[in-house]
């Protein structure tokens, strides 16, 4: 059966979305669910067009194997299946892959009376995969500017489209984004450490208390956040990641063509200089 | 219909305020009277300092403000002493490092000398401020976990500015001080090595650094969401597990099949916390010592595919008739 000890009384029924006790069962640990069948067959449809679209291509070299959108000739257009059309479908797969699963895992959040935030981070994540493959795009005119699914493939996608900004790092949401990365890995580190310190002090020790945790970060940094509030700073700076990195791509392009150095010339010419 | 979704703190309970644990072998004292500020408890706790300073902290706090006004004033040398275009060139200037031909003496002051002074001196104020974070720790009866995962960081820090210069036989090789120039020194570096997106602990450290973002998504989200039964008293749930655990295991099990406890959720998150600049750390120190163009050692093991030969074979003119030998 694969249940935890204390994982009988939970097994309830309802807190579905859709379909009422349609589907509302488990198999092994995993609950199933309307959008549990949904996730599995996306998922399923667009694995198995990728590992088609691979048995076409020249290798099945892992790190070689590339499904890559339509040639920018095609704009918004469907391409054939194997001069782009499956990337489309793929895309369509993983989009609804991704919603399905984000719903699951709402119907699973209201089974268990808990809050929505996970979803709703996962969100998060979707809306940027989405900003990459679908909204820059189109704001483009062309399904060939989405970048393309396999592994060294896509980092050859960042980098040149890094390259055709001239240099990305002056992108000042991409900045940002990347200070809220480091922050977050920080926090992290440090939510952890504390964490695994209170509970695993040195030989001879009691385990210790909030009090403790909050003593330390305020002997240290003159501040602690506390116990709640490190989760909810922890949420925020990792959501802020996400939607600056979304940021920092959607413009390149739609709202700004040349190299980001140029950008910052604004300031550089304001008229307060004189 | 509408539930608190445990955002913000709606109303602020105020007590006492505490002044910190008793010490261990107190060497000082702490600094300062705690006060309540609201905004703050919105979010978290209300309560800022008292501090703790010390001997090591002191020190660490000297030697860091030394490099920071070394850098500062360097960068104010830079623009003839002139206040404002100090502030409208700032993201321009930069302290940089003595230019790769000298190797590893000591350089004229106006030539790198400064910047080895600002980076030493700003190396000495991040170890003795890593000895406060261990001696903290200790002289609260705490493990040293964060002092261990801020190594991780140091070693990053240390392979950028030292080891790797140093392997390299010049300080030229290291990062300069400054806010645009060392994103130029990043993305020169990436471009003279052939690329570091193929270099493989950078493909590593980057999922790690994703993996950690991840990760407290997941974790901060899992916590609030069963804030309601008191999910964020993390100590508590550890040595007696309650309904806040059971919910959150639970979620992640029947999501994805798999679920830590609430102990081990936190070593997961500093594990890869720890494992990004660890292993960034190693690419770095890899890079131009032992591999000198990562797409070409990504061919060589078959990880990326070769140039496609789109101009035709070239005949090499020594073989052609005629050529003197």
């Amino acid at each position: 059966m694969g249940m935890l000890t204390f994982e009988k009384k939970y097994r309830v029924r309802g807190g579905t979305l859709v379909g009422g006790d349609l589907f509302d069962f488990w198999i092994g640990p995993f609950y199933v669910g309307f959008f549990g069948v949904t996730t599995v067959f996306f998922a399923f449809l667009g694995t198995a067009l990728i590992l088609w679209g691979a048995s076409q291509g020249p290798t099945w070299n892992v790190w070689q194997i590339n499904i890559a959108p339509p040639d920018l000739s095609y704009g918004l257009r469907m391409a054939p299946l194997l001069q782009g059309g499956l990337w489309q479908l793929i895309t369509v797969c993983a989009i609804g892959a991704f919603a399905s699963w984000a719903l699951r895992e709402v119907e699973i959040c209201r089974k268990l009376g808990m809050g929505y935030h996970v979803p709703f981070a996962f969100s998060i994540a979707i809306f940027a995969y989405v900003t990459l493959n679908v909204i820059r795009p189109v704001l483009m005119g062309a399904w060939g500017h989405g970048f393309p699914y396999g592994i060294f493939a896509h980092l050859d996608w960042v980098s040149n489209v890094g390259y055709q900004y001239l240099h990305f790092h002056y992108n000042p949401a991409h900045m940002l984004a990347i200070t809220f990365f480091f922050t977050t890995t920080l926090a992290l580190s440090m939510h952890g450490g504390l964490v695994l310190s209170a509970t695993n002090p040195p030989k001879g020790e009691v385990v210790k208390t909030p009090d403790h945790e909050d003593t330390y970060f305020r002997d240290l940094i003159g501040y602690s956040v506390g116990t709640l509030g490190i989760h909810r700073l922890g949420l925020f700076l990792a959501l802020a990641a996400v939607l600056f990195s979304a940021l920092c791509i959607v413009i390149s392009g739609p709202f700004w063509s040349r190299g980001w150095p140029e950008w910052w010339s604004w300031w550089l010419n304001m008229p307060i200089w004189h | 219909m509408a539930d608190y979704q445990n955002l913000f703190t709606a109303v602020q309970v105020t007590g006492p305020l505490h002044h910190g644990i008793e010490q261990k072998n107190a060497l000082s004292p702490r600094t300062g009277e705690p006060w309540l500020w609201h905004l703050a408890g919105r979010l978290g706790n209300a309560q800022i300092g008292p501090f703790y300073l010390g001997g090591l902290g002191i020190m660490s706090v000297m030697f860091g403000t030394f490099a920071f006004v070394t850098i500062g004033f360097n960068m104010l040398a830079s623009v003839q002493w002139d206040p404002v275009q100090f502030v409208r060139q700032l993201l321009w200037l930069s302290l940089d490092p003595p230019a790769p031909g000298n190797g590893l003496g000591l350089a004229p002051l106006n030539q790198g000398g400064w910047w080895q002074i600002a980076g030493t001196s700003l190396t000495i104020s991040i170890l003795l401020w890593w000895a406060n974070v261990y001696r903290r720790a200790r002289a609260l009866g705490l493990g040293t976990h964060v002092a261990w995962a801020f190594a991780a960081a140091i070693w990053l820090f240390l392979v950028l500015g030292l080891f790797r210069p140093v392997l390299m036989g010049t300080w030229g090789e290291s990062v300069p001080f400054g806010i645009f120039s060392h994103l130029d020194w990043t993305a020169a570096f990436s471009l003279r090595y052939g690329n570091l997106f193929y270099n493989p602990f950078h493909a590593l450290s980057i999922a790690f650094l994703y993996g950690s973002v991840l990760l407290f998504a997941m974790h901060g989200g899992t916590i609030l969401a069963v804030g309601r039964y008191g999910g964020e008293r993390e100590i508590e749930q550890i040595i007696d597990r309650g309904t806040a655990t059971e919910r959150a295991a639970l979620f992640w099990r029947w999501t994805m099949g798999f679920n830590a406890t609430m102990e081990s959720i936190h070593r997961w998150a500093w594990w890869f916390a720890v494992l990004c600049p660890l292993t960034g750390g190693i690419g770095i120190l890899l890079t131009g010592t032992v591999v000198d163009n990562w797409y070409l050692w990504a061919v060589k093991h078959g990880v990326a595919p070769p140039y496609p030969q789109v101009w035709g074979p070239i005949v090499d003119p020594a073989t052609l008739q005629g050529a003197k030998p």
